[in-house]
């Protein structure tokens, strides 16, 4: 649906983006996920036809935004960092504009109507954008990205800003609408992206780093499995054991719970399943294991790890 | 485009801009209807326009500074410029929204021929003459200060600048008498806004100054589609 080829863009001597290159299926929900500065804007600006690359082309549904700016932007729906909006304006006089703008060809009151009830800003129909929380005012700007069910969503950063509650609501929006369009969406938070993405896309300075699908993304990038333990019993008798089970590369107590009971981090390595080891480790030992929790590293490590491996590769 | 034009105009109106505009321009043609036609029981509006030429000069960068440098500031031109819109049909929805509030400040004209008819026999020739002088007058400054709007993010910068460029304009034909070079003073006087107007005050319609003044406007409005252009390709 969006195919993006080798696409540069460059500020003077400053490459904000280098070489990205992506797909994006029809119906496909794919997160864009960066740094603040890591080129994402630029990039969703580029695809959108509001700034040009330097080099590289952008399809969308077979057209070129270059070659053919009319009918490629007639597909996009954007939502822009900051909403596009004209404080001056109530909600209905701006859908109404952003209606005509762009060419939408669908019954008018009708078709406001169900974006409007869609991102539920109904009731404010008749309120002065100026007036409303920076919430709502988001909200305004996604049903004018929804006018004329684009087939391609595009949002730039759409819940900073928001409180918990409407980043929720939000984000239920988002993967609502997946089930019919094609969303691109970027954020610096990675719970977000996880949480509502199919496929994520990592981009660090102007690069992509990463390209997966969500659940293989931590899969992949860890080489180490963490265990982590709460074990009742003398520690130096646990740590002793905890060391003996093959495939253990390091060990550490975290803290004491109480005067008995600790808690342990085990890391080992990505071949090798220790759970039963310990479990019978410990069992031997007469030390009762209360709690005991694998997983794999947590998105945030990876995140900082890629995005900081970009950065010494650049330099 | 219709869009546009629309919404300017909501916004004109809603906003304090357009009673003010209009509360000034009525204000002076006012003063100088009574000056020079009533207090010289006169039927010749010629003066009156004459003078309103500087009006127009300050008046129209207030219409304009808002067209581009707000758009931008507070990034709703990415609206525009994401949408199938073609920049020739932004600027020109820009452009006509400005030029309709403008006529509509110039009718007042045709409120004061009539309110001449009552007492004597006004020349329909001169008067609709000069009222299409000021309006194609009004469209070339507004061209010019759509294009100043389109270079800076500050309205304010876009006002200031735009009543100099006036000032300048309406000052080109004091500067063809301070200049001695010969050349220099013919190029002054080919592009004196003034001369080319004033020929519409005394109800000499030209294709001359029509062709002059339309060429300025298509200039301004061709300079102001590769401005927005540009910005898309730094």
């Amino acid at each position: 649906m969006v195919e993006v080829k080798n696409l540069t863009k460059c500020y003077g001597d400053i490459k904000a983006v280098d070489d990205i290159s992506f797909t994006v299926d029809t119906g496909e929900v794919l997160g864009f996920l960066g740094p603040n500065g890591a080129g994402k804007s630029t990039t969703m600006n580029i695809i959108t036809g509001y700034i040009s690359s330097t080099s590289g082309t952008v399809t969308v549904d077979g057209s070129e935004i270059l070659e053919n700016p009319k009918e490629t932007k007639k597909k996009i729906g954007y939502l822009p960092e900051i909403p596009p909006l004209y404080p001056d304006m109530t909600v209905r006089k701006y859908l109404e504009f952003m209606f005509d703008l762009k060419k939408v060809k669908l019954p008018k009151k009708e078709h406001i109507d169900e974006v409007m009830r869609l991102v539920q800003i109904s009731d404010k129909e008749s309120r002065i954008i100026k007036n409303l929380s920076k919430g709502y005012r988001q909200r305004v700007g996604f049903a004018q990205a929804l006018l004329g069910n684009p087939p391609v969503l595009i949002l730039d950063e759409p819940t900073v800003g928001l409180d918990p509650k409407q980043i929720i609501e939000i984000r239920k929006l988002i993967r609502g609408l997946g089930k019919k369009h094609t969303v691109i969406f970027s954020s610096h938070v990675l719970s977000e992206v996880s949480a509502t993405c199919d496929r994520v896309i990592v981009i660090s300075e102007g690069r992509i780093v990463a390209d997966a699908k969500t659940e293989e993304l931590s899969k992949s990038f860890a080489d180490v499995q963490k265990l982590s333990l709460t074990v009742e019993g003398g520690s130096s008798d646990v740590l002793n054991e905890i060391k003996k089970i093959p495939g253990v590369k390091k060990y550490v107590k975290l803290r004491d719970v109480s005067d008995k009971i600790a808690e342990y981090s085990i890391e080992y390595s990505n071949d090798a399943d220790i759970r039963r080891d310990v479990f019978s480790a410990m069992a031997r030992i007469g030390c009762p294991i209360l709690e005991m929790k694998s997983g794999n590293e947590s998105l945030e490590d990876m995140f900082l790890k890629l995005t900081q491996n970009a950065g010494k590769r650049g330099k | 485009m219709g869009a546009i034009l629309k919404r300017e105009l909501g916004a004109y109106f809603s906003s304090a801009t357009a009673y003010v505009v209009m509360a000034v321009y009525f204000f002076f043609s006012g003063l100088f209807f009574n000056f020079y036609v009533f207090s010289q029981n006169s039927t010749n509006l010629t003066y009156v326009f004459n003078n309103m030429f500087y009006i127009i000069m300050f008046l129209i960068p207030i219409i304009t500074m808002k067209t581009f440098a707000e758009e931008k500031k507070q990034k709703s031109d990415q609206a525009l410029l994401t949408s199938p819109c073609s920049l020739t049909e932004i600027v020109l929805g820009k452009f006509l929204g400005a030029f309709v509030m403008y006529t509509l400040c110039t009718c007042i004209f045709l409120v004061y021929a009539i309110v001449i008819s009552f007492f004597a026999q006004p020349q329909w020739s001169v008067i609709l003459c000069t009222f299409l002088g000021t309006l194609l007058l009004g469209g070339s400054m507004i061209a010019i200060n759509v294009f100043i709007s389109v270079l800076t993010e500050s309205q304010v910068v876009a006002a200031v600048l735009g009543m100099g460029v006036g000032l300048i304009i309406s000052m080109m034909s004091y500067f063809v008498s301070l200049v001695s070079i010969e050349w220099i003073k013919t190029v002054l006087e080919k592009i004196s806004f003034m001369s080319y107007y004033e020929n519409f005050t005394y109800g000499i319609l030209s294709i001359t100054d029509v062709v002059f003044f339309l060429s300025v406007i298509a200039l301004f409005l061709f300079f102001t589609v590769r401005a927005l252009e540009k910005r898309r390709w730094s």
